[in-house]
């Protein structure tokens, strides 16, 4: 079908007009719902109150009259229109550049990344007339979609790494080409575990700079050097170091608001004289399997969950293992004697972090949803289609736990195989 | 194998903080490194362990200092003194280039100052050593070339292979220290060496002062007009957007978990 819209001039004089004794049954085929203003037969405004409005999370009748909700009608594309909203900032000429080297866990930004363009956009838009951009240097398996939208003007992608080569051998180079041929007014990395604090002081040492480490508040002050300060952490988290901001900078999560007011342009640009691989003395061998039952329950990645519903726990431990997942429990599990005590997740259990949750038999109890608050996906499967772990869950099944986990471990399997066969 | 050389293995050791009484004690990302340093030693014959403080030494500090050779009855320890604020890296420099040890452990961020976790970064650079990060196992050194395990996010391990001499880091991935015992710290000698500290100037004008909370972030709703602010308010708390697949099939739901689960990219 054509994306043109077929407009019928007669059947929109006919909606405009209230008079018109086809005016209702009109209004309901353009998709307005019914008439809920009308001129009346004296000339009176009539309303009907029962036309308009939403219903409210209670089941009660919200009737908002700002104007902007007509009748029952359903607004085309709000999301749409909330992407608009967002101020398109293109820099043509940028009188500097603020370099920010993003960890992009899992190929996507993290929230940490984003504080931390928040933070640059900050440094870089701090005077009207010298506007600087916003450099950032991105890994070339990323899969982030929206990099103007986290406030980024220019992007360099780096290639990939040759098999073998220790992470930030490859990259300390290639920075260093950066530095060369943009000269950044500031470096920006997140100070985290993830890859971003030990690249980053690797880069600050390698550029000769003592950086700003632990940072989470920076504030114009006209006699530093580069005419900031910052606030760092220092001491094992103990001390709060006051001192001018450096050129190159790690800082903490939540140091500056993520970006949202604007949309930036995202210009790719190319990095030339890509310096040839030099001998390194660090061989990476790559990852090793680790027994994902060793792994502390808050830092597991994946974990498996069991509760009250598990009947076969048999056959949850096998499929714990058949899945590479760490185990965790609902209290009831834990105190029926089913798991450990160190396996129990919740308010009085561990806070876990996990990227993927799967929550098997488990109806959702307010402290076991607090506990799981971080978890980025949650997968429910539940006798129950009622409870509050449906609620939360990303993926819900509804059916027998016992069946759904034996098919899973069959499919999970033959994956498995087909891969080591392949 | 050269059973011939020794394998010399520095372990820089620095005065720790006790995070709630402020006492002196034994830094515990230090203690780590002494205790994997203790594997090695009893692994190899001709392994040889020397412990190495920068530092002021006084009558508060030393009995926390002393708690190090006190893990393993070690006969003795280098003292580098120095005067209070005085940048260490030069001078602990200076004396593993004359020393030359094949592996240097050293705690990944200091407990005391400023605490930047810069040292290691800052000496290799001096060195021209590779440097490693989050040291969680040391495999074995042969030929020169020591296979460890370096701890990645998420309890996740990494096999590195470096060639000797290296600096490498220990965080608290690397396996609990022993408790150090009394009377061997107690009869530990200090091998001094009173060096000229050179202060470091940067760090005396910043202002330090005893970390505040940091403030919470606050859900902040932008919103154009009062209508937005009102859906907002009225919203519900629980998204209630995932998916619910009522009524099919065990396969078909197996189906769907492991199409998440791929996306997810947690199957393994």
């Amino acid at each position: 079908m054509s994306e043109l819209k077929r407009r019928n001039p007669r059947l929109e004089w006919i909606a405009r007009n209230r008079l018109h004794p086809e005016h209702a049954s009109v209004l309901a085929t353009l998709g307005q719902g019914q008439a809920s203003e009308w001129q009346g037969p004296n000339g009176l405004r009539r309303k009907n109150p029962h036309a308009i409005g939403f219903m409210g999370p209670n089941g009660i009748k919200r009737i908002d009259r700002s104007g902007a909700q007509q009748g029952s009608a359903r607004q085309a594309g709000g999301a749409a229109q909330v992407q608009e909203s967002r101020r398109a900032v293109v820099i043509e000429s940028p009188a500097f550049y603020i370099a920010v080297v993003p960890d992009m866990t899992g190929g996507r930004l993290s929230s940490h990344d984003k504080d931390l363009l928040g933070l640059a956009r900050q440094l870089a838009d701090a005077k009207e007339d010298v506007p600087g951009a916003v450099l950032a240097i991105l890994p070339a398996e990323h899969r982030e979609q929206q990099l103007g939208d986290a406030g980024i003007d220019r992007v360099i992608i780096l290639p990939e790494a040759p098999a073998g080569q220790f992470g930030p051998d490859h990259q300390l180079p290639l920075l260093e080409s950066v530095e060369r041929t943009f000269g950044p007014r500031h470096w920006l990395v997140p100070d985290s575990a993830l890859g971003g604090g030990d690249l980053g002081r690797r880069l600050a040492m390698r550029l000769q700079e003592r950086p700003a480490t632990g940072v989470w508040r920076i504030e114009p002050d006209d006699s530093a050097p580069l005419g900031w300060g910052c606030t760092a952490r220092g001491a094992a988290d103990s001390l709060d170091i006051q001192r001018p901001l450096p050129r190159v900078v790690l800082a903490l999560a939540e140091c500056a608001e993520p970006v949202d007011q604007s949309r930036h342009a995202a210009e790719a640009l190319t990095l030339e004289g890509t310096p040839s691989a030099f001998a390194t003395r660090i061989n990476d061998q790559g990852a090793v399997a680790v027994d994902p039952a060793s792994i502390a329950l808050a830092e597991a990645e994946f974990i498996l969950s069991g509760g009250n519903g598990v009947k076969d726990w048999e056959g949850f431990h096998q499929a714990a293992k058949a899945l590479g997942a760490t185990e965790g429990a609902s209290r009831v599990a834990v105190d029926d004697g089913f798991m450990a005590r160190d396996r129990q997740v919740g308010a009085s259990g561990t806070w876990v972090t996990a990227r993927v949750y799967l929550a098997v038999g488990i109806s959702g109890a307010i402290q076991h949803l607090q506990g799981i608050q971080s978890c980025d996906k949650v997968i429910a499967i539940n006798m129950d289609a009622g409870c509050d772990m449906i609620k939360r869950a990303d993926l819900a099944v509804i059916g027998d736990s016992t069946q759904i986990l034996a098919a899973l471990v069959a499919k999970v399997q033959q994956q498995g195989g087909a891969r080591d066969a392949a | 194998m050269q059973p011939d050389k020794a394998l010399d293995i520095a372990v820089l050791v620095s005065l720790g903080r006790h995070p709630l009484t402020g006492r002196p004690r034994r830094a515990d990302h230090d203690a780590r490194g002494v205790e994997l340093a203790l594997g090695v030693e009893s692994q190899y014959a001709n392994a040889q362990l020397e412990l190495v403080h920068a530092g002021a030494c006084n009558t508060e500090s030393e009995t926390a200092l002393r708690s190090y050779p006190g893990m393993a009855g070690l006969p003795s320890m280098t003292l580098l003194e120095q005067e209070e604020g005085a940048d260490v890296i030069p001078v602990l420099g200076d004396y593993l280039a004359q020393r030359e040890p094949q592996l240097v452990l050293t705690g990944c961020r200091a407990e005391r100052g400023e605490g930047s976790g810069l040292l290691p970064y800052a000496l290799a650079e001096r060195l021209g050593w590779p440097v490693v990060n989050n040291l969680a196992v040391i495999e074995r050194i042969e030929n020169g070339v020591a296979t460890v395990l370096q701890a990645l996010p998420r309890g996740q391990r990494k096999r590195l292979q470096v060639r000797l001499p290296a600096l490498m880091s220990v965080d608290s991935a690397a396996p609990a220290p022993r408790q150090s015992a009394f009377g061997p710290a107690r009869r530990a000698q200090f091998d001094s060496q009173a060096l000229a500290s050179e202060p470091d100037a940067e760090l005396a004008q910043w202002s330090l002062s005893a970390a505040r909370k940091r403030p919470k972030r606050l859900k902040i709703v932008k919103a154009a007009s009062a209508r937005e602010r009102f859906k907002a308010a009225a919203a519900k708390a629980e998204g209630g957007s995932g998916q619910v697949l009522d009524g099919v099939s065990a396969d078909q739901g197996a189906d769907a978990i492991l199409k998440l689960l791929n996306e997810e990219g947690v199957l393994r």
